[in-house]
């Protein structure tokens, strides 16, 4: 017996020992998806943010441009224009040597979550950056620090407290949009869980994949509890 | 894909006319909900504040649970599970046949959801009333639901405006996962046609712009919304908008 048939076995659950090992699979599918495009996400938002705010004009525009596509559309409809669009170019691809890329699924996913939340996260670092008081640039622009040591020093170690929750927020919301990438074909926890009702019809698979949901949404809560209470412990609560 | 744009016109094997009632659907069960949603999230809201310990109790795990699970996995659960439910038990009396229509399935599952989200912004807002204006209310005679409805509500209304538009805004985007419980909405349709027609690209490129002409009224009339039930009110720096 396998540790993943073991929940099923001690709770008596037949359908759990059968898809246990599935779920578990699916579940790390899914934690994949989830760290890798909202890590890459957090860089290409970081980017993004700075190049709307300060970068030219016609750049800030296009940035602009971008994160209302992909803000004002569903995911599951960007994921569906990718998996099944840009497959549909397939001997361009092929011509540019992408096409290992574009034919998985996973990737497919992993890339049109990655410039999803992008598109969000921009938003977040964006309104962070806002919301620091004009006197901070003028003083790191009176002691004579350049643009970007003023960002790096003065700016941004004050926007990223700002942006610790909703950036914690947006994480837990890609852990559960990212269940539409069961919709091509891909077996993530939701995957599993669909192809375990599928054969079984037992509903109580559902209320498992439920609570494994609800775990992970919880424990990162409460990690960024502690961690927002870490970093602002220098800061005077009212 | 731009020599095959007659596929998504009006024409003759064009599909436009069915895009354009799934667009109508997609408005349609998102409107359908909002008020279902709203009103489930303000009672949410309320329970959360109240004097008893299990209304709370109740409130917390409420959101907890429905903030914290997939749209989707509750989709599947409101939609299959509670057709084997009533089935079952319908069977148990001899009746048989028996079926969810998936725009209710749709309507009471994205509600919920709706409802657990609505309800934060609803405590946020009900918190930012003085506890004077309610003393103020019962002083008058007023009575505790003409309280709430008279004094309450239309101050709440504003403070919770910019938080229920994003629930709403979300909500819009929620809804293109009732297609999979086989509803014939904005992305259901541009399946069915890109997988009759073999250009997949063409329809959900049509599709994401539909969705994001829809995105885009909505956020041009909340900021309209939210200027109209601003007026009057000192703004930040102590300019009036």
């Amino acid at each position: 017996m396998r540790w993943c048939d073991h929940p099923g076995f001690w709770l008596g659950s037949e359908v759990l020992q059968n898809y246990g090992c599935r779920m578990a699979t699916g579940l790390g599918i899914t934690l994949q998806l989830v760290v890798i495009s909202v890590s890459l996400g957090c860089v290409a938002g970081l980017g993004l943010a700075l190049v709307r705010l300060y970068g030219p004009r016609w750049a800030g525009l296009a940035v602009g441009g971008y994160t209302t596509f992909f803000r004002g559309t569903p995911l599951l409809c960007q994921l569906f224009l990718v998996y099944y669009g840009l497959g549909q170019l397939r001997p361009f691809w092929q011509d540019v040597g992408l096409w290992w890329f574009f034919r998985e699924p996973f990737y497919c996913a992993l890339f049109t979550f990655t410039i999803n939340t992008a598109a969000y996260q921009a938003e977040v670092f964006r309104g962070a950056i806002q919301s620091i008081g004009r006197g901070q640039f003028e003083g790191a622009l009176a002691l004579g620090l350049h643009r970007w040591a003023t960002l790096r020093h003065v700016i941004l170690p004050q926007a990223m407290i700002v942006a610790l929750r909703p950036l914690g927020n947006e994480l837990i919301v890609m852990i559960k949009s990212s269940s539409v990438a069961s919709l091509v074909t891909l077996f993530d926890l939701m995957g599993a869980t669909r192809l375990a009702f599928s054969r079984s019809f037992d509903l109580s698979i559902y209320l498992y994949a439920a609570i494994l949901y609800l775990a992970m949404v919880e424990i990162i809560r409460r990690l960024w509890d502690v961690m927002e209470k870490r970093l602002t412990r220098h800061v005077v609560v009212r | 894909m731009f020599s095959n744009l007659h596929l998504i016109g009006f024409g003759d094997g064009g599909w436009g006319w069915a895009l354009l009632q799934g667009a109508g659907v997609t408005i349609s069960i998102a409107l359908a909900t909002l008020p279902f949603g709203l009103a489930l999230g303000l009672a949410i809201a309320l329970m959360a504040r109240s004097g008893k310990p299990v209304a709370r109790w109740f409130a917390t795990v409420y959101t907890t649970v429905f903030r914290g699970i997939p749209e989707l996995l509750t989709l599947y659960i409101f939609y299959f599970g509670v057709q084997i439910l009533v089935q079952r038990g319908l069977e148990g009396i001899g009746i048989k046949g028996f079926s969810i229509h998936p725009f209710v399935a749709g309507m009471v599952a994205l509600g919920i959801v709706l409802a657990a989200f609505s309800s934060e912004v609803w405590v946020g807002a009900l918190n930012s009333i003085h506890k004077g204006q309610r003393e103020a209310g019962a002083a008058l005679g007023l009575s505790k639901a003409q309280i709430f409805r008279l004094v309450v509500l239309p101050q709440l209304m504003r403070v919770a405006l910019p938080g229920l538009g994003n629930n709403w805004m979300v909500l819009l985007k929620e809804t293109s996962l009732v297609s999979v419980i086989t509803l014939q909405d904005i992305m259901f349709i541009a399946q069915r046609g890109s997988s009759n027609t073999k250009e997949p690209l063409l329809f959900f490129a049509t599709a994401a712009m539909i969705y994001l002409a829809f995105s885009l009224v909505s956020w041009w009339f909340f900021e309209r919304l939210e200027r109209r039930s601003n007026r009057g009110h000192a703004a930040f720096g102590g300019q009036t908008r």
